[in-house]
C-alpha cells in the first residue's frame, strides 16, 4: 500500500517525536490523505482515551499531609532542590496547600526569577491554562486590549516548529501582565510581558544563571517592555522563540 | 514536593495497591532526598524521580512478581509495527468505556503499562521514558508500539466478551 510506510510511523509522528522537516512533509500527507487522517483520527482517540484512564488515582488529603509533614522535617540539601520544590509548591497551591519553608530564605532577585517559575508551574498544573484559548496571534492579541496597561506584538510562527496556545492575565509583584502559552514538540513555553518601569528594580540585575533552575529561561528589555521566556525546553528552543518576538516587537 | 500527585497516580498503577503506592511514593522523596547530589544540573529532573520510583518499585516483593512474569519477546526487534491494524479501532473505541480502557490497562504487562502511562498520561518525551526506564530509544520506540497493539487486542477481548 502506499501509506505503508507513513503508517509505520504515524504513531512517532502523534507523539510529536519525528524531526521538523519531516513533521511538516507527515503534516501536509496527513491532510491530504483520507486514509491517514482517518488513521491518525483513531490514534489520537486512543491515545486520548489512555490519557482520560490514566489518570486515575489522587493521593488523600491525609497522605498529602503527612508527606508535607516529613518533607518540611528534612533540611534542604541544597539551593536546586529547595528551588525545585518551591517551584512545585506553586502546584500544590492549586489543591490548597503551599509550603513555605524556603521562599524566605532567597535572594530577592533569585526569588523574581523562581516568581517566574512559580507563575509557569502553576499554568502547567491549571485545569484551564488559558483564558483565550486561540492558535491565532490576531484573536489572542485583541484579547489583551483593555486588561493590561501596554500593547505588545505576537510573533508569526509559520514553519517554526512553535504552535500558540492562548493567553492569559498575569501579575507579578501586583504588576498586571500578559501570560502567552506556546508549544514546542511536547514542551509548553510561557512567554511572559510586563511593562518594565512597573517591575521592581531587582530584575535590571543579571538574569539568574540557567544552571541554577530546572527550566531554561531569557529575559530581556525592548520597547518598554520586560520579557521573559521560560520553560523546560530546549535552551536552543527557548532561544529561538525569544528571537522570534524581539523581531517581532 | 515535586510531581507528588503525578508520582502517586503512577504508583498505583504499577502496585495495583493503594497502601503500596503510599510506601512507594514516600520511599521515593526520601531517596531523592539522600541521593539529591547525584543528580545532575541540566538532566531532566522528572525522570530522574520517576526512576527511582521505578526502581524502588522493581525491588519490592509487588515488582519482583511482576517482573518474574513478564517475558517480553522479541522486544528489540528493530522493525516497528504500526499499532493499528485494518480493524476498525475507531468503533472499537467509541463503544468502550472509560472502564473497558481502564481494565485493558490494568491487565497489561508491567513493561506495556508503565510506558504508555509515561507516554500518554505523563506526556513524557521519548528521551524521558529512555532515561525514566534505562532503555535506548529504539527500544522505547518498538516497546511503545507493541503496548499500543496489546492494549487495542484487550479492548477487542473485552468487546467480544460483552
Amino acid at each position: 500500500m502506499v501509506c505503508e510506510s507513513w503508517r509505520a510511523k504515524l504513531d512517532t509522528y502523534l507523539d510529536g517525536e519525528v524531526p521538523d522537516e519531516e513533521m511538516r512533509t507527515f503534516d501536509a500527507h496527513v491532510r491530504n490523505c483520507p486514509s491517514c487522517s482517518a488513521d491518525a483520527l483513531t490514534r489520537v482517540q486512543m491515545k486520548r482515551a489512555i490519557q482520560v484512564a490514566g489518570k486515575r488515582y489522587t493521593p488523600s488529603a491525609e497522605f498529602r499531609k503527612r508527606m508535607q509533614q516529613k518533607i518540611a522535617a528534612k533540611p534542604q540539601r541544597s539551593l536546586a532542590w529547595g528551588w525545585m520544590f518551591t517551584a512545585t509548591a506553586a502546584a500544590v497551591i492549586v489543591v490548597g496547600t503551599l509550603t513555605s519553608v524556603y521562599v524566605g530564605t532567597r535572594s530577592g532577585r533569585n526569588q523574581a526569577f523562581s516568581e517566574i517559575a512559580d507563575l509557569h508551574v502553576a499554568m502547567l498544573a491549571s485545569s484551564s491554562p488559558v483564558d483565550v484559548i486561540s492558535t491565532d496571534r490576531h484573536t489572542v492579541k485583541p484579547w489583551f486590549q483593555g486588561k493590561i496597561p501596554f500593547a505588545f506584538n505576537l510573533p508569526e510562527l509559520q514553519n517554526t516548529g512553535f504552535s500558540l496556545l492562548g493567553g492569559r492575565m498575569t501579575y507579578l509583584d501586583q504588576t498586571p501582565g500578559a501570560h502567552l502559552i506556546y508549544d514546542v514538540g511536547k514542551h509548553h513555553i510561557s512567554v511572559f510581558v510586563f511593562q518594565e518601569r512597573s517591575l521592581p528594580a531587582r530584575l535590571d540585575k543579571d538574569p539568574v544563571s540557567p544552571n541554577q533552575l530546572t527550566f531554561n529561561i531569557e529575559t530581556w528589555t525592548q520597547g518598554g517592555l520586560r520579557y521573559f521566556v521560560i520553560g523546560d525546553a530546549s535552551a536552543a528552543n527557548i532561544d529561538s522563540l525569544a528571537k522570534l518576538f524581539k523581531a517581532a516587537s | 514536593m515535586p510531581h507528588f500527585e503525578r508520582l502517586y497516580n503512577f504508583a498505583c498503577w504499577l502496585t495495583h495497591d493503594r497502601e503500596e503506592a503510599e510506601d512507594l511514593v514516600q520511599e521515593t522523596y526520601a531517596k531523592a532526598l539522600k541521593g539529591f547530589a547525584s543528580f545532575r544540573p541540566g538532566t531532566n529532573f522528572r525522570a530522574w524521580i520517576y526512576k527511582i520510583l521505578r526502581n524502588a518499585f522493581l525491588s519490592s516483593r509487588t515488582g519482583l512478581k511482576q517482573t518474574a512474569m513478564v517475558p517480553l519477546d522479541l522486544e528489540d526487534e528493530e522493525e516497528i509495527l504500526p499499532a493499528v491494524e485494518e480493524t476498525p479501532e475507531s468503533i472499537l473505541l467509541r463503544r468502550s468505556d472509560g472502564e473497558r480502557v481502564q481494565l485493558a490497562l490494568e491487565q497489561l504487562p508491567l513493561a506495556y503499562r508503565e510506558i504508555l502511562l509515561l507516554c500518554e498520561v505523563e506526556e513524557m518525551s521519548y528521551r524521558e521514558i529512555s532515561d525514566a526506564l534505562a532503555i535506548p530509544m529504539g527500544t522505547v520506540m518498538s516497546r511503545l508500539s507493541r503496548a499500543r497493539k496489546t492494549l487495542g487486542e484487550g479492548l477487542r477481548l473485552q468487546l467480544q466478551k460483552g
